[in-house]
Protein backbone atom coordinates (compact mmCIF):
# COMPACT_ATOMS: atom_id res chain seq x y z
CA UNK A 1 0.00 0.00 0.00
CA UNK A 2 2.54 2.39 0.94
CA UNK A 3 4.86 1.00 -2.21
CA UNK A 4 1.95 1.90 -4.22
CA UNK A 5 1.37 5.57 -3.01
CA UNK A 6 4.83 6.08 -3.11
CA UNK A 7 4.54 5.64 -6.77
CA UNK A 8 1.59 7.87 -7.45
CA UNK A 9 3.40 10.86 -5.62
CA UNK A 10 6.76 9.87 -7.94
CA UNK A 11 4.40 9.41 -11.22
CA UNK A 12 2.56 13.02 -10.27
CA UNK A 13 5.81 14.57 -9.55
CA UNK A 14 6.99 13.38 -12.76
CA UNK A 15 3.60 14.76 -14.36
CA UNK A 16 3.93 18.16 -13.07
CA UNK A 17 8.13 18.43 -13.82
CA UNK A 18 6.79 17.96 -17.40
CA UNK A 19 3.87 20.87 -16.69
CA UNK A 20 6.50 23.47 -15.48
CA UNK A 21 8.98 22.28 -18.52
CA UNK A 22 6.10 22.97 -20.52
CA UNK A 23 5.05 26.01 -19.37
CA UNK A 24 8.73 27.33 -19.28
CA UNK A 25 9.00 26.35 -22.74
CA UNK A 26 5.98 28.47 -23.97
CA UNK A 27 8.73 31.36 -24.41
CA UNK A 28 11.11 29.19 -26.73
CA UNK A 29 7.38 28.57 -29.11
CA UNK A 30 6.83 31.95 -28.89
CA UNK A 31 10.35 33.15 -30.17
CA UNK A 32 10.41 30.40 -33.03
CA UNK A 33 7.07 31.71 -33.82
CA UNK A 34 8.01 35.54 -34.17
CA UNK A 35 10.71 34.26 -36.57
CA UNK A 36 8.82 31.82 -38.41
CA UNK A 37 5.99 33.99 -39.03
CA UNK A 38 7.99 37.00 -40.10
CA UNK A 39 10.58 35.11 -42.13
CA UNK A 40 7.93 33.24 -43.78
CA UNK A 41 5.71 36.35 -45.33
CA UNK A 42 8.87 38.31 -45.44
CA UNK A 43 10.29 35.87 -48.13
CA UNK A 44 7.30 36.04 -49.98
CA UNK A 45 7.57 39.81 -49.65
CA UNK A 46 11.34 39.67 -51.67
CA UNK A 47 9.62 37.30 -54.47
CA UNK A 48 7.84 40.32 -55.56
CA UNK A 49 10.07 42.88 -54.66
CA UNK A 50 13.68 42.57 -54.55
CA UNK A 51 16.08 42.74 -51.54
CA UNK A 52 17.74 45.19 -52.64
CA UNK A 53 15.51 47.57 -53.55
CA UNK A 54 13.66 46.76 -50.32
CA UNK A 55 16.73 47.78 -48.24
CA UNK A 56 18.25 50.78 -50.63
CA UNK A 57 15.40 52.50 -52.22
CA UNK A 58 14.24 56.03 -51.62
CA UNK A 59 10.79 55.90 -51.62
CA UNK A 60 8.08 54.36 -49.55
CA UNK A 61 4.30 54.74 -51.04
CA UNK A 62 3.16 50.66 -50.79
CA UNK A 63 -0.61 52.20 -50.50
CA UNK A 64 -0.49 55.03 -53.14
CA UNK A 65 0.33 54.62 -57.24
CA UNK A 66 2.82 54.83 -58.34
CA UNK A 67 4.05 52.11 -55.55
CA UNK A 68 7.79 52.04 -54.25
CA UNK A 69 9.18 49.41 -51.49
CA UNK A 70 12.31 51.44 -50.11
CA UNK A 71 12.27 50.88 -46.52
CA UNK A 72 14.96 53.98 -46.53
CA UNK A 73 12.47 56.74 -45.85
CA UNK A 74 10.48 54.66 -42.42
CA UNK A 75 14.16 53.77 -41.08
CA UNK A 76 15.45 57.68 -41.45
CA UNK A 77 11.85 58.53 -39.62
CA UNK A 78 12.86 55.88 -37.35
CA UNK A 79 16.35 57.00 -36.59
CA UNK A 80 15.18 60.98 -36.54
CA UNK A 81 12.87 59.57 -33.07
CA UNK A 82 15.88 57.84 -32.04
CA UNK A 83 18.45 60.76 -32.11
CA UNK A 84 15.88 63.19 -31.04
CA UNK A 85 14.74 61.16 -27.92
CA UNK A 86 18.75 60.17 -26.81
CA UNK A 87 19.60 63.78 -27.21
CA UNK A 88 16.81 64.21 -24.43
CA UNK A 89 17.02 61.15 -22.20
CA UNK A 90 20.91 60.59 -21.89
CA UNK A 91 22.32 64.00 -20.62
CA UNK A 92 19.29 63.67 -18.06
CA UNK A 93 18.48 60.21 -17.60
CA UNK A 94 23.12 60.09 -16.63
CA UNK A 95 22.56 63.80 -14.60
CA UNK A 96 19.72 61.83 -12.56
CA UNK A 97 21.61 58.88 -11.85
CA UNK A 98 24.33 60.68 -10.55
CA UNK A 99 22.35 62.89 -8.23
CA UNK A 100 20.27 59.65 -7.22
CA UNK A 101 23.62 58.03 -6.50
CA UNK A 102 26.08 60.59 -5.51
CA UNK A 103 24.41 63.26 -3.94
CA UNK A 104 20.51 62.50 -2.97
CA UNK A 105 19.73 61.75 0.67
CA UNK A 106 17.99 58.43 1.54
CA UNK A 107 14.79 60.78 1.85
CA UNK A 108 15.44 62.63 -2.03
CA UNK A 109 16.01 58.72 -3.04
CA UNK A 110 12.64 57.42 -1.51
CA UNK A 111 10.43 60.22 -2.98
CA UNK A 112 12.03 60.19 -6.85
CA UNK A 113 12.50 56.74 -7.14
CA UNK A 114 8.79 56.41 -7.23
CA UNK A 115 8.07 58.84 -9.38
CA UNK A 116 10.34 57.43 -11.86
CA UNK A 117 8.58 54.01 -11.33
CA UNK A 118 5.48 56.18 -12.39
CA UNK A 119 6.87 57.75 -15.60
CA UNK A 120 8.02 54.53 -16.77
CA UNK A 121 4.06 53.04 -15.80
CA UNK A 122 2.60 55.65 -17.56
CA UNK A 123 0.58 53.77 -21.09
CA UNK A 124 2.28 55.27 -23.85
CA UNK A 125 -0.84 56.28 -25.88
CA UNK A 126 -1.05 58.73 -23.13
CA UNK A 127 2.32 60.38 -23.65
CA UNK A 128 1.24 60.71 -27.56
CA UNK A 129 -1.93 62.51 -26.52
CA UNK A 130 0.72 65.03 -24.05
CA UNK A 131 3.07 65.10 -27.54
CA UNK A 132 -0.11 65.77 -29.31
CA UNK A 133 -1.97 68.51 -27.38
CA UNK A 134 0.97 70.19 -25.15
CA UNK A 135 4.27 69.51 -26.64
CA UNK A 136 3.47 70.17 -30.25
CA UNK A 137 1.61 73.49 -29.74
CA UNK A 138 4.51 74.57 -27.33
CA UNK A 139 7.31 73.70 -30.14
CA UNK A 140 5.10 75.82 -32.72
CA UNK A 141 4.90 78.80 -30.69
CA UNK A 142 8.44 79.11 -30.19
CA UNK A 143 9.05 77.85 -33.85
CA UNK A 144 6.38 78.87 -35.74
CA UNK A 145 7.49 76.69 -38.95
CA UNK A 146 6.75 73.53 -37.72
CA UNK A 147 4.04 71.55 -38.38
CA UNK A 148 1.52 70.03 -36.53
CA UNK A 149 2.55 66.22 -37.12
CA UNK A 150 6.34 65.78 -36.67
CA UNK A 151 9.01 64.07 -35.43
CA UNK A 152 10.51 66.77 -32.79
CA UNK A 153 7.70 66.43 -30.54
CA UNK A 154 7.36 62.63 -30.52
CA UNK A 155 11.18 62.59 -30.27
CA UNK A 156 11.05 64.48 -26.94
CA UNK A 157 7.89 62.86 -25.58
CA UNK A 158 9.68 59.38 -26.49
CA UNK A 159 12.99 60.68 -24.81
CA UNK A 160 10.45 61.62 -21.45
CA UNK A 161 9.41 58.00 -22.15
CA UNK A 162 12.93 56.17 -22.08
CA UNK A 163 14.48 58.63 -19.30
CA UNK A 164 13.11 56.44 -16.57
CA UNK A 165 14.75 53.13 -17.84
CA UNK A 166 18.37 55.19 -18.61
CA UNK A 167 18.02 56.90 -15.04
CA UNK A 168 17.36 53.77 -13.04
CA UNK A 169 19.89 51.55 -14.92
CA UNK A 170 22.41 53.77 -15.10
CA UNK A 171 21.82 54.39 -11.45
CA UNK A 172 22.63 50.61 -10.92
CA UNK A 173 25.93 50.98 -12.47
CA UNK A 174 27.03 53.84 -10.41
CA UNK A 175 26.42 52.00 -7.29
CA UNK A 176 27.46 49.29 -8.45
CA UNK A 177 30.92 51.01 -8.01
CA UNK A 178 32.54 50.26 -4.42
CA UNK A 179 32.58 52.76 -1.71
CA UNK A 180 36.46 52.57 -1.09
CA UNK A 181 37.26 53.71 -4.91
CA UNK A 182 35.04 56.58 -3.78
CA UNK A 183 36.82 57.02 -0.32
CA UNK A 184 40.42 56.25 -1.85
CA UNK A 185 39.95 59.75 -4.28
CA UNK A 186 38.29 61.78 -1.48
CA UNK A 187 41.46 60.92 0.93
CA UNK A 188 43.42 61.85 -2.01
CA UNK A 189 41.48 65.47 -1.68
CA UNK A 190 39.19 64.81 -4.84
CA UNK A 191 35.92 67.09 -4.97
CA UNK A 192 32.65 65.13 -5.45
CA UNK A 193 32.89 66.44 -8.93
CA UNK A 194 36.24 65.31 -9.87
CA UNK A 195 35.62 61.86 -7.32
CA UNK A 196 32.31 61.52 -10.07
CA UNK A 197 33.51 62.11 -13.22
CA UNK A 198 37.10 60.83 -12.93
CA UNK A 199 36.58 57.78 -10.65
CA UNK A 200 32.68 56.45 -10.57
CA UNK A 201 31.28 57.52 -13.65
CA UNK A 202 34.52 55.54 -15.72
CA UNK A 203 34.05 52.88 -13.58
CA UNK A 204 29.82 52.46 -14.33
CA UNK A 205 30.51 53.05 -17.65
CA UNK A 206 29.83 49.72 -19.62
CA UNK A 207 26.45 50.25 -17.63
CA UNK A 208 26.07 53.67 -18.69
CA UNK A 209 26.39 52.37 -22.29
CA UNK A 210 24.72 49.30 -21.91
CA UNK A 211 21.81 51.75 -20.47
CA UNK A 212 22.34 53.61 -23.56
CA UNK A 213 22.10 50.36 -26.13
CA UNK A 214 18.90 49.31 -24.52
CA UNK A 215 17.17 52.82 -24.86
CA UNK A 216 17.57 53.21 -28.00
CA UNK A 217 16.09 49.75 -28.59
CA UNK A 218 12.82 51.09 -26.62
CA UNK A 219 12.59 53.88 -28.94
CA UNK A 220 12.95 52.27 -32.13
CA UNK A 221 10.14 49.94 -30.89
CA UNK A 222 7.87 52.50 -29.61
CA UNK A 223 4.70 53.13 -31.53
CA UNK A 224 1.61 55.37 -30.27
CA UNK A 225 3.41 58.31 -29.47
CA UNK A 226 5.30 58.27 -32.76
CA UNK A 227 1.63 57.49 -34.50
CA UNK A 228 -0.01 60.16 -33.34
CA UNK A 229 2.67 62.76 -32.75
CA UNK A 230 4.81 62.11 -35.96
CA UNK A 231 2.78 61.76 -38.64
CA UNK A 232 1.80 59.34 -41.10
CA UNK A 233 4.31 60.61 -43.85
CA UNK A 234 7.17 58.56 -44.89
CA UNK A 235 9.54 61.51 -46.11
CA UNK A 236 13.28 60.97 -46.10
CA UNK A 237 14.51 64.21 -44.43
CA UNK A 238 16.52 65.44 -41.42
CA UNK A 239 14.41 68.42 -40.22
CA UNK A 240 12.54 67.09 -37.53
CA UNK A 241 10.02 69.95 -37.87
CA UNK A 242 8.54 68.17 -41.15
CA UNK A 243 6.16 65.10 -40.59
CA UNK A 244 7.56 61.61 -40.36
CA UNK A 245 6.68 57.79 -40.54
CA UNK A 246 8.65 55.87 -38.59
CA UNK A 247 8.56 51.87 -39.13
CA UNK A 248 6.22 50.93 -36.39
CA UNK A 249 3.83 53.78 -37.45
CA UNK A 250 3.47 52.56 -40.41
CA UNK A 251 2.23 48.96 -39.24
CA UNK A 252 -0.22 50.96 -37.13
CA UNK A 253 -1.59 52.43 -40.45
CA UNK A 254 -1.83 49.31 -42.59
CA UNK A 255 -3.71 47.37 -39.59
CA UNK A 256 -6.19 50.40 -38.91
CA UNK A 257 -7.05 49.87 -42.07
CA UNK A 258 -9.00 46.57 -43.72
CA UNK A 259 -6.12 44.71 -45.46
CA UNK A 260 -6.71 41.06 -47.28
CA UNK A 261 -4.16 38.51 -45.81
CA UNK A 262 -1.90 37.52 -49.14
CA UNK A 263 -1.80 41.14 -50.55
CA UNK A 264 1.52 42.82 -51.22
CA UNK A 265 -0.01 45.20 -48.54
CA UNK A 266 -0.29 42.74 -45.89
CA UNK A 267 3.03 41.51 -46.49
CA UNK A 268 4.69 44.57 -46.46
CA UNK A 269 3.83 44.62 -42.47
CA UNK A 270 6.03 41.41 -41.84
CA UNK A 271 8.55 42.65 -43.37
CA UNK A 272 9.27 46.02 -42.30
CA UNK A 273 8.50 44.18 -38.86
CA UNK A 274 11.33 41.80 -39.57
CA UNK A 275 13.43 44.72 -39.80
CA UNK A 276 12.14 46.35 -36.97
CA UNK A 277 12.49 42.73 -35.03
CA UNK A 278 15.86 41.96 -36.14
CA UNK A 279 17.52 45.71 -35.44
CA UNK A 280 15.81 45.57 -31.63
CA UNK A 281 16.86 42.12 -31.17
CA UNK A 282 20.66 43.19 -32.16
CA UNK A 283 20.98 46.25 -29.70
CA UNK A 284 19.48 43.81 -26.98
CA UNK A 285 21.77 41.49 -27.36
CA UNK A 286 24.40 44.20 -27.55
CA UNK A 287 23.42 45.67 -24.62
CA UNK A 288 23.31 42.60 -22.01
CA UNK A 289 26.63 41.97 -23.49
CA UNK A 290 28.05 44.72 -22.32
CA UNK A 291 26.28 44.64 -18.82
CA UNK A 292 27.88 41.52 -18.41
CA UNK A 293 31.21 41.32 -20.15
CA UNK A 294 32.63 44.52 -19.43
CA UNK A 295 31.17 44.65 -15.33
CA UNK A 296 33.84 45.79 -13.40
CA UNK A 297 34.50 42.94 -10.36
CA UNK A 298 35.83 43.90 -7.45
CA UNK A 299 37.06 42.45 -4.41
CA UNK B 1 53.18 81.52 -1.27
CA UNK B 2 55.28 81.34 -4.73
CA UNK B 3 54.37 78.17 -5.64
CA UNK B 4 54.83 76.97 -8.96
CA UNK B 5 55.64 73.28 -8.64
CA UNK B 6 52.16 72.27 -11.05
CA UNK B 7 51.63 69.28 -8.76
CA UNK B 8 50.89 71.33 -5.83
CA UNK B 9 49.54 74.05 -7.31
CA UNK B 10 45.93 72.61 -7.48
CA UNK B 11 46.00 72.96 -3.38
CA UNK B 12 46.69 77.00 -3.42
CA UNK B 13 43.59 78.53 -2.28
CA UNK B 14 42.30 80.06 -5.37
CA UNK B 15 42.41 76.53 -7.13
CA UNK B 16 40.39 75.21 -4.30
CA UNK B 17 37.77 77.68 -3.91
CA UNK B 18 37.44 77.36 -7.49
CA UNK B 19 37.38 73.64 -7.87
CA UNK B 20 35.20 73.63 -4.60
CA UNK B 21 32.28 76.26 -6.67
CA UNK B 22 32.88 73.54 -9.14
CA UNK B 23 31.86 70.30 -7.20
CA UNK B 24 28.91 72.68 -5.97
CA UNK B 25 27.66 74.09 -9.52
CA UNK B 26 28.26 70.12 -10.34
CA UNK B 27 25.88 68.87 -7.47
CA UNK B 28 23.19 71.33 -8.29
CA UNK B 29 22.70 71.06 -11.64
CA UNK B 30 22.35 66.98 -10.94
CA UNK B 31 19.53 67.83 -8.98
CA UNK B 32 18.30 70.71 -11.02
CA UNK B 33 17.72 68.05 -13.51
CA UNK B 34 16.20 65.06 -11.63
CA UNK B 35 14.04 67.95 -10.63
CA UNK B 36 13.34 68.31 -14.08
CA UNK B 37 11.59 64.76 -14.50
CA UNK B 38 9.39 65.81 -11.06
CA UNK B 39 8.55 68.72 -13.20
CA UNK B 40 7.76 67.06 -16.54
CA UNK B 41 5.39 64.37 -14.32
CA UNK B 42 3.59 67.07 -12.51
CA UNK B 43 3.00 68.87 -15.75
CA UNK B 44 1.65 66.23 -17.47
CA UNK B 45 -0.94 64.83 -15.15
CA UNK B 46 -1.85 68.93 -14.69
CA UNK B 47 -2.30 69.15 -18.63
CA UNK B 48 -4.19 65.84 -18.82
CA UNK B 49 -6.21 66.90 -15.53
CA UNK B 50 -7.14 70.46 -16.55
CA UNK B 51 -8.03 69.05 -20.24
CA UNK B 52 -10.66 65.86 -19.23
CA UNK B 53 -11.82 66.41 -15.87
CA UNK B 54 -15.07 68.25 -16.70
CA UNK B 55 -15.82 65.64 -18.74
CA UNK B 56 -15.18 62.62 -16.19
CA UNK B 57 -18.75 62.05 -14.65
CA UNK B 58 -21.35 59.30 -14.40
CA UNK B 59 -23.09 59.80 -17.54
CA UNK B 60 -19.41 59.44 -19.35
CA UNK B 61 -18.92 56.27 -17.33
CA UNK B 62 -22.14 54.92 -18.60
CA UNK B 63 -22.57 55.86 -22.20
CA UNK B 64 -20.69 54.55 -25.06
CA UNK B 65 -19.13 56.21 -28.13
CA UNK B 66 -20.59 58.07 -30.14
CA UNK B 67 -20.25 60.99 -32.65
CA UNK B 68 -21.80 63.68 -30.35
CA UNK B 69 -19.07 64.33 -27.80
CA UNK B 70 -21.90 65.37 -25.32
CA UNK B 71 -23.24 61.59 -25.20
CA UNK B 72 -20.00 59.89 -25.62
CA UNK B 73 -18.52 57.60 -23.14
CA UNK B 74 -15.96 55.35 -21.98
CA UNK B 75 -18.91 52.44 -21.44
CA UNK B 76 -17.59 49.65 -24.01
CA UNK B 77 -13.82 50.14 -23.82
CA UNK B 78 -14.01 50.13 -19.90
CA UNK B 79 -16.31 46.46 -19.85
CA UNK B 80 -13.79 45.70 -22.46
CA UNK B 81 -10.44 46.20 -20.65
CA UNK B 82 -11.92 44.31 -17.89
CA UNK B 83 -13.08 41.22 -19.93
CA UNK B 84 -9.23 41.53 -22.03
CA UNK B 85 -7.66 41.78 -18.39
CA UNK B 86 -9.27 39.04 -16.80
CA UNK B 87 -8.57 36.21 -19.43
CA UNK B 88 -5.08 37.71 -19.59
CA UNK B 89 -4.87 37.29 -16.01
CA UNK B 90 -6.32 33.59 -16.38
CA UNK B 91 -3.76 32.66 -19.28
CA UNK B 92 -0.66 34.39 -18.08
CA UNK B 93 -0.73 33.97 -14.13
CA UNK B 94 -0.21 30.01 -14.09
CA UNK B 95 1.85 29.82 -17.01
CA UNK B 96 3.88 32.68 -15.82
CA UNK B 97 4.44 31.39 -12.31
CA UNK B 98 4.88 27.68 -13.24
CA UNK B 99 7.27 28.43 -15.56
CA UNK B 100 9.45 30.66 -13.00
CA UNK B 101 8.65 27.64 -10.68
CA UNK B 102 10.41 25.51 -12.94
CA UNK B 103 13.11 27.11 -13.82
CA UNK B 104 14.30 27.97 -10.24
CA UNK B 105 13.41 24.78 -8.60
CA UNK B 106 13.55 21.73 -10.98
CA UNK B 107 15.63 23.29 -13.79
CA UNK B 108 18.87 21.27 -14.46
CA UNK B 109 22.02 23.95 -14.69
CA UNK B 110 22.35 22.56 -18.37
CA UNK B 111 22.36 24.82 -22.01
CA UNK B 112 18.34 24.16 -23.17
CA UNK B 113 18.25 26.22 -19.51
CA UNK B 114 20.52 28.66 -20.48
CA UNK B 115 18.32 29.11 -23.72
CA UNK B 116 15.02 29.16 -22.25
CA UNK B 117 16.80 32.12 -19.75
CA UNK B 118 18.66 34.24 -22.14
CA UNK B 119 15.24 33.41 -24.54
CA UNK B 120 12.86 35.19 -21.83
CA UNK B 121 15.07 38.10 -21.32
CA UNK B 122 15.57 38.52 -25.30
CA UNK B 123 10.85 38.53 -25.22
CA UNK B 124 11.39 40.94 -22.59
CA UNK B 125 13.18 43.28 -24.69
CA UNK B 126 10.87 42.51 -27.75
CA UNK B 127 8.82 46.19 -29.49
CA UNK B 128 5.09 45.27 -28.48
CA UNK B 129 3.94 45.69 -31.89
CA UNK B 130 6.21 42.54 -33.09
CA UNK B 131 3.60 40.70 -30.59
CA UNK B 132 0.66 42.50 -32.38
CA UNK B 133 1.92 40.78 -35.32
CA UNK B 134 2.18 37.72 -34.13
CA UNK B 135 -1.14 38.03 -32.41
CA UNK B 136 -2.70 38.76 -36.13
CA UNK B 137 -1.24 35.78 -38.01
CA UNK B 138 -1.85 33.31 -35.19
CA UNK B 139 -4.60 34.01 -33.26
CA UNK B 140 -6.47 36.25 -35.17
CA UNK B 141 -6.11 34.55 -38.54
CA UNK B 142 -4.79 30.99 -38.63
CA UNK B 143 -6.37 29.81 -35.63
CA UNK B 144 -9.41 31.64 -36.84
CA UNK B 145 -10.47 33.38 -33.74
CA UNK B 146 -11.20 36.53 -35.13
CA UNK B 147 -10.76 40.49 -33.33
CA UNK B 148 -12.17 38.09 -30.35
CA UNK B 149 -11.77 39.15 -26.23
CA UNK B 150 -9.42 35.71 -26.42
CA UNK B 151 -7.37 36.39 -29.36
CA UNK B 152 -6.63 40.01 -27.38
CA UNK B 153 -6.32 37.84 -24.64
CA UNK B 154 -3.57 35.34 -25.63
CA UNK B 155 -1.85 37.89 -27.41
CA UNK B 156 -1.43 40.14 -23.90
CA UNK B 157 -0.73 37.17 -22.22
CA UNK B 158 2.51 36.12 -24.51
CA UNK B 159 3.49 39.96 -24.22
CA UNK B 160 3.00 40.05 -20.44
CA UNK B 161 4.89 36.62 -20.02
CA UNK B 162 8.29 37.63 -19.71
CA UNK B 163 7.70 40.17 -17.22
CA UNK B 164 6.00 37.84 -15.04
CA UNK B 165 8.16 35.23 -14.94
CA UNK B 166 11.49 37.58 -14.69
CA UNK B 167 9.17 38.88 -11.53
CA UNK B 168 8.49 35.68 -10.15
CA UNK B 169 11.68 33.80 -10.57
CA UNK B 170 13.18 36.78 -8.25
CA UNK B 171 10.97 36.58 -5.39
CA UNK B 172 11.45 32.51 -5.58
CA UNK B 173 15.24 32.96 -5.70
CA UNK B 174 15.07 35.08 -2.41
CA UNK B 175 13.05 32.27 -0.69
CA UNK B 176 16.06 30.85 1.30
CA UNK B 177 17.60 28.00 0.74
CA UNK B 178 17.38 26.35 4.27
CA UNK B 179 13.68 26.63 4.56
CA UNK B 180 14.12 24.24 1.25
CA UNK B 181 16.55 21.61 2.81
CA UNK B 182 14.43 21.56 6.38
CA UNK B 183 11.64 20.29 4.02
CA UNK B 184 13.84 18.03 1.83
CA UNK B 185 15.36 16.50 4.69
CA UNK B 186 12.08 15.30 6.06
CA UNK B 187 11.06 13.43 3.30
CA UNK B 188 8.98 15.89 1.61
CA UNK B 189 8.95 15.54 -2.31
CA UNK B 190 9.94 18.78 -4.82
CA UNK B 191 6.25 19.58 -5.31
CA UNK B 192 5.29 19.57 -1.62
CA UNK B 193 8.31 21.82 -0.59
CA UNK B 194 7.34 24.53 -3.59
CA UNK B 195 3.54 24.64 -3.06
CA UNK B 196 3.57 24.36 1.08
CA UNK B 197 6.91 26.45 1.32
CA UNK B 198 8.41 28.36 -1.50
CA UNK B 199 5.19 29.51 -2.87
CA UNK B 200 3.84 31.12 0.42
CA UNK B 201 6.83 32.37 1.28
CA UNK B 202 7.57 34.69 -2.70
CA UNK B 203 3.67 35.18 -2.67
CA UNK B 204 4.02 38.84 -2.07
CA UNK B 205 6.93 39.16 -3.95
CA UNK B 206 4.98 36.61 -7.22
CA UNK B 207 1.50 38.77 -6.38
CA UNK B 208 3.55 42.47 -6.91
CA UNK B 209 5.12 41.44 -10.29
CA UNK B 210 1.80 40.12 -11.54
CA UNK B 211 -0.07 43.19 -10.74
CA UNK B 212 2.47 45.34 -12.61
CA UNK B 213 2.37 42.83 -15.45
CA UNK B 214 -1.51 43.55 -16.05
CA UNK B 215 -1.26 47.19 -15.82
CA UNK B 216 1.37 47.37 -18.50
CA UNK B 217 -1.50 45.08 -20.78
CA UNK B 218 -4.28 47.29 -19.26
CA UNK B 219 -2.17 50.35 -21.04
CA UNK B 220 -0.66 48.52 -23.69
CA UNK B 221 -2.17 49.84 -27.29
CA UNK B 222 -0.03 48.73 -30.46
CA UNK B 223 -0.78 44.98 -30.20
CA UNK B 224 -4.99 45.45 -29.95
CA UNK B 225 -4.44 47.77 -32.96
CA UNK B 226 -2.63 44.78 -34.79
CA UNK B 227 -5.30 42.24 -33.89
CA UNK B 228 -7.83 44.57 -34.70
CA UNK B 229 -9.74 46.05 -32.05
CA UNK B 230 -12.04 47.99 -33.16
CA UNK B 231 -12.08 51.50 -32.65
CA UNK B 232 -15.47 52.32 -32.10
CA UNK B 233 -18.12 49.60 -30.30
CA UNK B 234 -21.44 50.19 -29.55
CA UNK B 235 -22.23 46.64 -27.68
CA UNK B 236 -20.64 44.41 -24.41
CA UNK B 237 -19.00 41.65 -25.04
CA UNK B 238 -21.28 38.79 -23.99
CA UNK B 239 -18.53 36.15 -24.51
CA UNK B 240 -14.64 35.65 -24.93
CA UNK B 241 -15.40 35.50 -28.59
CA UNK B 242 -17.44 38.42 -29.18
CA UNK B 243 -15.44 41.45 -30.87
CA UNK B 244 -14.48 44.22 -28.26
CA UNK B 245 -12.73 47.68 -27.47
CA UNK B 246 -10.40 48.63 -24.41
CA UNK B 247 -9.43 52.10 -22.91
CA UNK B 248 -6.16 52.22 -25.07
CA UNK B 249 -7.84 52.26 -28.35
CA UNK B 250 -10.61 54.71 -27.71
CA UNK B 251 -8.31 57.13 -25.76
CA UNK B 252 -6.03 56.68 -29.07
CA UNK B 253 -9.27 57.09 -31.30
CA UNK B 254 -10.39 60.23 -29.69
CA UNK B 255 -6.57 61.71 -29.30
CA UNK B 256 -6.06 60.96 -33.62
CA UNK B 257 -9.27 63.08 -34.31
CA UNK B 258 -9.02 67.00 -35.16
CA UNK B 259 -11.78 67.98 -33.45
CA UNK B 260 -10.67 69.82 -29.84
CA UNK B 261 -13.95 68.32 -27.94
CA UNK B 262 -12.65 65.29 -28.94
CA UNK B 263 -9.21 65.50 -27.38
CA UNK B 264 -10.84 66.64 -24.08
CA UNK B 265 -12.83 63.07 -24.32
CA UNK B 266 -9.43 61.29 -24.88
CA UNK B 267 -8.20 63.50 -21.77
CA UNK B 268 -11.31 62.20 -19.61
CA UNK B 269 -10.10 58.86 -20.81
CA UNK B 270 -6.94 58.65 -19.92
CA UNK B 271 -7.91 60.13 -16.36
CA UNK B 272 -9.95 56.69 -15.76
CA UNK B 273 -7.06 54.55 -17.26
CA UNK B 274 -4.13 56.64 -15.08
CA UNK B 275 -7.08 56.11 -11.90
CA UNK B 276 -7.21 52.35 -12.67
CA UNK B 277 -3.17 51.74 -12.68
CA UNK B 278 -3.11 54.28 -10.25
CA UNK B 279 -5.25 51.83 -8.01
CA UNK B 280 -3.32 48.92 -9.37
CA UNK B 281 0.09 50.07 -7.84
CA UNK B 282 -0.69 51.31 -4.95
CA UNK B 283 -2.49 47.72 -4.28
CA UNK B 284 1.38 46.38 -5.52
CA UNK B 285 2.86 48.93 -3.14
CA UNK B 286 0.65 47.63 0.17
CA UNK B 287 1.16 43.76 -0.98
CA UNK B 288 4.99 44.34 -0.96
CA UNK B 289 4.42 46.37 2.25
CA UNK B 290 2.69 43.53 4.06
CA UNK B 291 5.56 41.08 2.70
CA UNK B 292 8.28 42.94 3.98
CA UNK B 293 6.92 43.37 7.20
CA UNK B 294 6.40 39.67 8.28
Amino acid sequence: MAELSAKKTRWNEWVLEKLFFFCAFVSVITTAAVIFILLEETLTFFETVPVLEFLTGTRWTPLLEPKHYGILPLVAGTMLIVIGAAIVALPIGVASAIFLSEYASHRARSIIKPILEILAGIPTVVYGYFALTFITPGLRVILPDTQIFNAASAAIVVGIMVLPMVASLCDDALRAVPASLRHGGYSLGATSFEVTTRIVVPAGLSGIFAAFVLAVSRAIGETMAVTLAAGATPNLTANPLESIQTMTAYIVQVSLGDTPSGSLTYQTLFAVASVLFVSTLMLNILGTWVMRKFREVYE
Amino acid sequence: MNDTNPRTQAFTRAQLRRRRAQSKAFEYFCSGVTGLAVVVLALLLYDIFMDGYRWVDAQFLNSFPSRFPEKAGIKSALVGTLWLVGFTAIIAIPTGVLAAIYLEEYAPKNRLTHFIEVNIANLAGVPSIVFGILGLAIFVRFFGLGRSVIAGALTMSLLILPVIIIAAKEAIRSVPSSLRQAAFALGATRWQVVRAHVLPSAMPGILTGVILALSRAIGETAPLIMIGALTFVAFLPSGPMDEFTALPIQIFNWTARPQETFHELAAGGIIVLLAVLLLMNALAVFIRYRGSKQ
